[in-house]
């Protein structure tokens, strides 16, 4: 058992998501940086899908129960065992009654904490990805608080040595700004192509609402193509009959603040969609925070699917290099 | 003419029309259904919404290319006209005008189009309505086909089985309220919603809905196979109640004895698009039989 001694600015239990559930509302939730989330299980010789701990920003503060088997991935919010610094991107092993500790954020905006036997919480519609707003999946639907005890499960795949670790060239960096790539469509015709071509050319910069529902970027105002609203859209030039919202779609309501859906995001509404981030990039944008700047890059079909392909390919060689394929 | 879009690398969006209309709605239907049953390998979700609908896909199992032509042959040979639907006609309670949503939509006066009147009497003003109970009526006296489920599960956007000339239309908030209360009714563009738990919202509120259409502990009858109930293609008559039967609803609901007044009904959408009058009044009689 782990006890939570203090819970961190939003420590949540995700897993690979909640899949095949969007026709009735459902957002996949689950973790949003995939590729440290993979990572993390896979140091601890988990199933690809165990549930691991989400770590946002400001880690928590916890207490193993019992001897236990763990990993620490993502962005660098550098963790302690007992007020010691330990190595993340690493298979660690900690003792009953040592503290898990976090100093403050380096780069990147989010943990994976990974624990041998996964984090046992009961299956909702198949996952066990926190879903706070309907209250569903993870510990009680909620975030995790100060006293809240978790189940370890017994579910391990692989034994893995301790001190296992990730070749420095898989390990990914994080930065202040950075590129996301997206593909352009969806109702993209509803811009202007001048704003098309804004939306392209500046930095945008993430404002303080940032979370796993989506982030809003400030920029420039962008402009709608002019035209008689279609029957049932509503009178707002970004308005469109409500419709689906693709995961990591971008829209920009009334031509304010794009705003990127992601993890928990709406699944659909009234709003002109203008572009998609693309699956592999999501991972990134996961580890962006607050006042950091983005630049969206237009990339084709065929440039999205060979970056999922390159991104298949690392998961694969670090399940090689741990000899685990 | 219909829009193919990819949504990045896991997502195609089909946009059947940019307006909304039943035809639409019923093509959207038809076309995912057929696509339901053909069970193609790689598919992870379809959605049907309003007037398009979008489907998730593994590229690694098929590719977004493929896809697109198998939706372009479905468009070609999926026809509206011998296409049944089979769902419930349902009898939703609402309590329109009421405490919770007022104090809701008072706090927001200055995201709204007209701070000086409440979002009912604005609604029937830009209606040509001379009361909002007038409005109210119009809601009530026709059924709505649940044309689209999301947002959050289990919303579903309904839009009213009637003539084009004979439809209510709305705006959304200039800007959406941070807060609406689980339950509430509201209208935006064509489409009235329940919003089925707590949160953000552009919709101007009109009532609230007695019994849950969301209900995670699945403790009634109506949820006993999904934390979710309405679903697309049902066909719901909102009813106007008063206080006394919200309150007594409530209890129902509370103490697990609450189930939905339904009726199953196949219908094709020929029935509805030919004699929308003719339709309504067929269902109201089954329903309330």
């Amino acid at each position: 058992m782990i006890k939570v001694i203090q819970p961190g600015l939003q420590t949540t239990v995700q897993d690979h998501g909640r899949i095949g559930y969007y026709e009735v509302g459902m957002p996949p939730s689950g973790a949003m940086d995939k590729y440290s989330y993979t990572a993390a299980n896979i140091l601890v010789g988990n199933d690809e899908n165990a549930a691991a701990l989400e770590i946002t920003y400001m880690g928590p503060v916890l207490e193993f129960h019992q001897d236990a088997v763990i990993a620490l991935t993502g962005g660098e919010i550098p963790p302690k065992v007992n007020g010691q610094p330990v190595p993340m991107w690493e298979t660690l092993a900690v003792k009953a009654g040592d503290q898990l500790s976090f100093d403050f954020v380096k780069q990147g905006a989010r943990v994976y904490l990974a624990v041998a036997g996964g984090i046992d919480v009961p299956l909702i519609m198949d996952s066990r990805s926190t879903y706070t707003l309907c209250g569903i999946g993870g510990l009680d639907g909620r975030p995790l608080q100060a006293g809240d005890e978790l189940k370890i499960g017994y579910e391990v795949k692989h034994q893995v040595k301790i001190g296992t670790r990730i070749q420095d060239e898989l390990i990914p960096t994080f930065s202040k700004t950075n590129e996301i790539r997206v593909v352009v469509g969806l109702c993209s015709y509803r811009l202007t192509e001048e704003s098309k071509e804004r939306f392209f050319s500046i930095d945008w910069t993430v404002t303080p609402e940032a979370n796993r529902v989506g982030y809003r970027f400030k920029g420039e105002r962008l402009n709608f193509v002019e035209r008689e609203q279609p029957f049932g859209a509503g009178s707002n030039p970004s308005n469109v009959v409500d419709l689906g919202y693709p995961i990591g779609s971008i829209q920009v309501p009334d031509g304010v603040e794009p705003i990127a859906l992601l993890n928990d995001a709406v699944t659909g509404g009234g709003y002109a969609t203008i572009c998609t981030i693309i699956s592999t990039d999501l991972n990134k944008m996961a580890q962006i925070k607050t006042n950091e700047k983005v630049r969206f890059v237009a990339v084709s079909i065929e440039e999205a699917l060979q970056a999922r392909k390159e991104y298949k390919d690392k998961v694969a060689q670090m399940k090689q290099q741990l000899q685990l394929s | 003419m219909t829009r193919y879009e990819y949504g990045g690398d896991e997502f195609i969006f089909v946009e059947l029309s940019e307006s909304m209309s039943l035809e639409a709605n019923f093509q959207a239907m038809a076309i995912t259904k057929q696509l339901r049953e053909e069970k193609l390998p790689g598919i992870l979700d379809i959605c049907p919404s309003n007037a398009s609908y979008m489907v998730r896909f593994k590229p690694e199992d098929i590719h977004p290319d493929k896809l697109i032509s198998k939706l372009k042959e479905l468009e070609q040979s999926v026809s509206v006209d011998d296409f049944n639907i089979s769902s419930r006609v349902v009898d939703v309670p609402i309590l329109f005008d009421d405490p919770w949503t007022n104090e809701a939509l008072m706090r927001f006066r200055d995201r709204h189009q007209d701070p000086t009147s409440t979002d009912l009497e604005y609604a029937a003003r830009i209606n040509g309505f001379d009361s909002k109970e007038e409005l109210i009526k119009a809601i009530t006296d026709y059924p709505y086909l649940v044309s689209m489920i999301g947002f959050v599960p289990g919303l579903p956007w309904c839009y009213q089985m009637v003539p084009r000339e004979q439809q209510i239309e709305v705006p959304k908030y200039v800007r959406p309220r941070t807060y609406t209360p689980e339950r509430a009714f509201g209208f935006g563009g064509a489409f009235a919603v329940i919003y089925p738990v707590q949160g953000a919202g552009g919709y101007q509120l009109f009532g609230i809905a007695a019994a849950p259409i969301y209900q995670k502990e699945q403790r009634l009858y109506d949820f006993k196979d999904s934390i979710t109930f309405p679903r697309q293609g049902d066909i719901f008559r909102y009813r106007s109640i008063t206080m006394e039967e919200f309150q007594s609803i409530e209890k129902q609901v509370e103490d697990g004895t609450f189930r939905y007044l339904t009726r199953d009904i196949t219908f094709k959408p020929q029935e509805v698009l030919e004699n929308p009058k003719a339709f309504s009044d067929e269902v109201l009689g089954g329903l309330y039989a």
